[in-house]
């Protein structure tokens, strides 16, 4: 069966640098993935209601505030009490080495960290789909 | 619990994943269908179309707040685009509504065209069935937005909202030209720029020129983003939803549009058939071959193809 | 610039050269690439000469610092009479340790102060606010109250120094409280000095942190302009942002046209509130990107001044000539920074540091080579700020004013960005101006596009990233980076909790009402905000009933 794979593009928290996820959403569609892109200032709540809707494959998530020990964890509890164990969780933006294993033992299955390609993303996510 | 029962139930991710599944063709889901389509049928749907930049999105957030605020219970289908070269798209009609993801009442679901014309995808119909049994009163269903063939809206809708914006200059030309006839209301959104009501009246103009006989589609001025009149729009939709029911035009429109589909649905089957053993035997490759070599005409390419079936 | 003999011997040496020399060697050694570019692709000649600028005219498009056009700088002596501002901005946690951090900048030698505030602030919700929740004194300080501001500038006289604020949105309530603090030091607001970031438009486009929409926004931002222009007339208004947009991914031309068209929004915004254009005009102030392609943003900073000379002198018929002079601080681009081998971030900021100076600001920001990682730590800053006082007392370039002046390519591409400016400025206009091509989607759509070809051009290798993409090397994982300590959330909000309970909340309640009364009437907000700042009338508090009043900005993201 011929599926694209579907991924919600997320941007949890306050800030507002969107130039990465806008880059990623564009080098996934380009992909032949589709992308569901959600804007700015998005509650893990928001998040994870729009991940169940849209019956994603993939949740991308961005932050560049700082915020993602707090933040990036949520949603995937929040996913884990909806009792979703198939959608893979992936994070990008300003975040440093030393909270990386952190990130991963909490559900992150990968962190991208500045200067990923696109490709490296793609590749990822195709890999390592859990449906 | 299987998903059939599990959809039933008003379980949100069953809904999600029958969605997805007719998305993708899956056999398995056309028949959960088959099973489940007598629960069908209670949802009103309402077709929201118009051009680029109309705002479509905020209005039909706005709606499906009022909506809600009538305890009412609102699916929406949100159309894009898909890129025809990779098969891509994004789809990004979320982001304003995404004050309402977390009601439970409501359920968005994003879709790529897929390949299909006409500002809808091949599962719209489906996935706006699988909305209905999951027990939605309303349904909007937002079509791409590209301006001008998407009438197959009204082929799913049981009312067509069309939304215009002041300034629209040549592309009512164009407008007038398709899909003036399949519009049941008009809203002119942004309706506090320059030029709203020379807007209302054009379109004023153009319903005098096709006469409906009994219902004439009323044309207001709204601001989606202001909240301005958008209390009159939910009233003129359900009015016409009460004039479609009164008349029985809605089992009427509804038989037409299901027809539609039955033939749409044969329409694919029978290509599958032929196009399959086409294929198998590189037929459609060869009988090209001698077209293009003036060997043949593609008549007679046509009919040898159609044997396989015959 | 030249005689027409002068030029035909120009034009027939260089033909010769080609023909006899150039080519001789690429039959044999082709050149590195078929075309070179400049960072932001414009195409680069091998060589420039003066045929390439033959039609420049030196008095009209060059002429002397401090007269119009502008193109050599706003003064006449430019950094030989005083060097630039070294403002380096910081912020984070509360109040307490950004003040810390402050005291050390000003002992380190830095000569102005900037402020960064934390998203929670800048998007004006308290930090007991559910959106807050992890945002807390993260990328910049946590202000709640003025109670938060008194300990922000404690110890630190705001009559000696001058302050740049980061805040968009909420501009109104930073001010008023920077205002009330000064009055409780017994400083008049005319002495005052520094700047608030006050553009709305760029948040649209770029950076994010918008609450109101357009229309309210620019009401408030003319409201501000007017209050400073009787009240705070030395403090800048507004910094208008081409920095962001460049960071969002837009090319040099696109920053100087983007940026100098919300000027222009702005500006018939203020004309069209009643206004007198040079009562307001002198006092906005640019805020610009420095990149690593030197000699491009060179050009860039020197095209940007002409051009913003020329529409205030021609467009709004400015007289004061202080309305014609673009003066604008610069931040070295935090997007060129690498996570990869940090340190080579510190050569990055020099050289973007050195396009800056060579291109004339008035003052500076370079970036830590560990913000790519994180918040910067102690000895990343000062790094940062002494790779600025090398190149003001090292490098020379100081010396003499403007020294790129005159280069042929220098000047042609200065030319060059400013007519491609010019083009996007007259499709801006035609769309109605920014804030319409903002709401259009034009801006962010032309962004985007620079963005993503950038990412293109540096997976396939065009652009070389020096550790990203290329010359790679093993690196273990960095640590010696700044935390902020996550118990600070609950810290501010005890603070918070103690100020609710200790004012006096019936007065704060009606200045609230007050202000809620005045927001739907077409007064000047600012003296109002003023009175409900100085009974401790919280940000979120202030802001909400803004929100009540004026609604939400809704994004429109056009991918």
């Amino acid at each position: 069966m011929n599926r694209p794979i579907r991924v919600l593009v997320a941007k949890p928290g306050l800030d507002g640098h969107d130039r990465g996820a806008k880059v990623i959403a564009r080098a996934l569609r380009d992909a032949g993935m589709e992308v569901i892109y959600t804007g700015l200032r998005q509650t893990p709540e928001q998040i994870v209601a729009a991940a169940i809707q849209e019956d994603v494959d993939v949740i991308a998530m961005s932050i560049l505030s700082g915020a993602h020990n707090h933040l990036f964890p949520k949603v995937v509890n929040l996913l884990k009490e909806e009792g979703i164990d198939d959608v893979l969780t992936i994070g990008g933006g300003v975040i440093p080495d030393e909270d990386i294993p952190t990130l991963k033992d909490a559900g992150i299955e990968r962190i991208f960290t500045p200067g990923t390609s696109t490709s490296e993303v793609v590749e990822f996510i195709k890999n390592n789909l859990k449906r | 619990m299987n998903i059939e029962k599990r959809l039933l139930k008003g379980d949100r991710r069953a809904c999600a994943r029958l969605i997805t599944m007719l998305e993708n063709d899956d056999e398995r889901a056309i028949e959960i269908i088959k099973r489940l389509y007598k629960h069908s049928g209670n949802a009103y749907i309402i077709g929201i179309t118009g051009p680029p930049g109309s705002g479509k999105s905020t209005l039909t957030n706005r709606l499906a707040r009022k909506l809600r605020n009538r305890d009412k219970k609102v699916g929406i289908l949100a159309i894009d685009p898909t890129s025809p070269f990779t098969g891509g798209a994004i789809l990004g009609d979320r982001i304003r509504m995404s004050d309402l993801a977390l009601d439970k009442g409501i359920f968005i679901r994003s879709m790529g065209t897929r390949g299909s014309l006409g500002g809808m995808s091949k599962a719209t119909w489906s996935a706006a069935k699988v909305l209905d049994i999951y027990g939605m009163d309303y349904i909007f269903i937002e079509t791409v937005g590209v301006g001008q063939s998407e009438v197959d809206i009204v082929k799913v809708a049981d009312t067509v909202l069309m939304i215009m914006v002041p300034n629209l200059g040549d592309d009512i030309q164009a407008i007038k030209a398709g899909i003036m006839e399949i519009g049941d209301i008009f809203a002119i959104n942004k309706s506090d720029l320059d030029g709203a009501d020379k807007t209302k009246m054009e379109i004023e103009m153009n319903l005098d020129l096709n006469d409906k006989k009994d219902y004439r589609p009323p044309v207001i001025k709204v601001s989606a983003t202001q909240d301005e009149n958008m209390d009159k729009l939910v009233e003129k939709l359900i009015e016409h939803r009460n004039y479609m029911e009164r008349t029985e035009k809605l089992i009427e429109r509804r038989k037409d549009n299901t027809k539609f589909k039955i033939i749409k649905l044969i329409e694919e089957e029978l290509m599958n058939l032929i196009m399959d053993r086409a294929l198998e035997q590189n037929l459609l490759e060869s009988l090209s071959n001698e077209v293009v070599l003036n060997d043949l005409d593609p008549y007679t390419a046509k009919d040898k193809i159609m044997r396989l079936i015959k | 610039m030249f005689n027409e003999k002068d030029l035909k011997d120009i034009e027939a040496a260089r033909d010769k050269w080609e023909k006899e020399k150039v080519k001789k060697v690429t039959s044999r050694f082709p050149e590195r690439k078929k075309v070179f570019k400049t960072g932001s692709n414009l195409e680069v000649d091998r060589v420039y000469t003066p045929e390439d600028i033959e039609d420049l005219d030196y008095n009209e498009k060059i002429g002397f610092p401090g007269e119009y056009p502008y193109t050599r700088g706003v003064q006449p002596t430019m950094y030989r009479g005083r060097l630039w501002t070294m403002r380096q901005y910081a912020g984070f946690a509360t109040a307490e340790e950004s003040n810390n951090r402050y005291k050390y900048l000003l002992e380190q030698g830095q000569t102005g102060l900037s402020v960064a505030f934390d998203l929670p602030t800048q998007i004006g919700y308290d930090s007991d606010h559910p959106l807050s929740e992890g945002e807390v004194g993260k990328v910049g300080v946590a202000i709640d109250s003025l109670k938060d501001m008194e300990v922000l500038f404690d110890g630190i006289p705001l009559d000696k120094v001058s302050t740049s604020m980061t805040i968009n949105a909420p501009a109104s309530v930073l001010l008023a409280m920077y205002i009330a603090v000064a009055e409780k030091q017994g400083v008049s607001k005319d002495k005052l000095r520094g700047t608030i970031q006050n553009d709305i438009l760029k948040e649209y486009i770029a950076r994010g942190t918008y609450i109101f929409p357009p229309k309210v926004s620019m009401r408030l931002i003319t409201n501000i302009f007017e209050y400073c222009s009787k009240e705070v007339p030395r403090w800048n208004t507004i910094s208008i942002s081409g920095y962001h947009i460049r960071e969002a991914g837009a090319t040099a031309v696109q920053e100087v046209a983007f940026t100098l068209a919300d000027g222009i929004a702005y500006v018939e915004a203020a004309i069209k509130a009643g206004l007198d254009v040079d009562d307001f005009a002198p006092r906005l102030s640019f805020f610009f990107n420095a990149h690593n392609d030197l000699l491009e943003e060179v050009a860039k900073f020197r095209a940007a001044r002409r051009m913003w000379a020329k529409i205030m002198k021609e467009r709004f018929n400015a007289k004061n000539e202080k309305s014609m002079m673009l003066k604008f601080h610069t931040q070295t681009a935090g997007s060129t920074l690498t996570a990869q081998q940090p340190d080579n971030n510190i050569v990055r900021v020099t050289i973007q540091a050195l396009a800056a100076v060579l291109g004339g600001t008035q003052s500076l920001h370079t970036n830590s080579r560990d913000e790519a990682l994180a918040l910067p730590t102690e000895e990343s800053v000062r790094i940062a700020l002494k790779t600025q006082q090398i190149v003001a007392h090292e490098s020379g370039v100081t010396e003499t004013i403007d020294p790129l002046a005159g280069s042929y390519y220098v000047e042609s591409l200065t030319d060059r960005i400013e007519s491609e400016a010019i083009e996007y400025i007259d499709k801006i206009d035609k769309l109605g101006g920014a804030a319409k091509a903002i709401e259009k989607g034009y801006i962010q759509k032309e962004i985007q596009n620079s963005a993503y070809n950038y990412q293109m051009e540096i997976e396939s290798q065009e652009k070389i990233v020096v550790g990203v993409n290329k010359f790679q090397i093993e690196e273990d994982i960095h640590k010696d980076i700044l935390k902020v300590d996550p118990e600070i959330e609950r810290f501010q909000r005890e603070k918070l909790e103690t100020l609710k309970r200790e004012r006096n909340n019936k007065e704060v309640e009606n200045k609230l009402n007050k202000l809620k009364e005045v927001a739907d009437t077409s007064e000047n907000l600012v003296p109002y905000i003023m009175d409900a700042v100085r009974v401790y009338a919280t940000l979120g508090e202030i802001c909400g009933v803004l929100r009540e009043v004026f609604g939400e900005y809704e994004q429109s993201v056009i991918l």
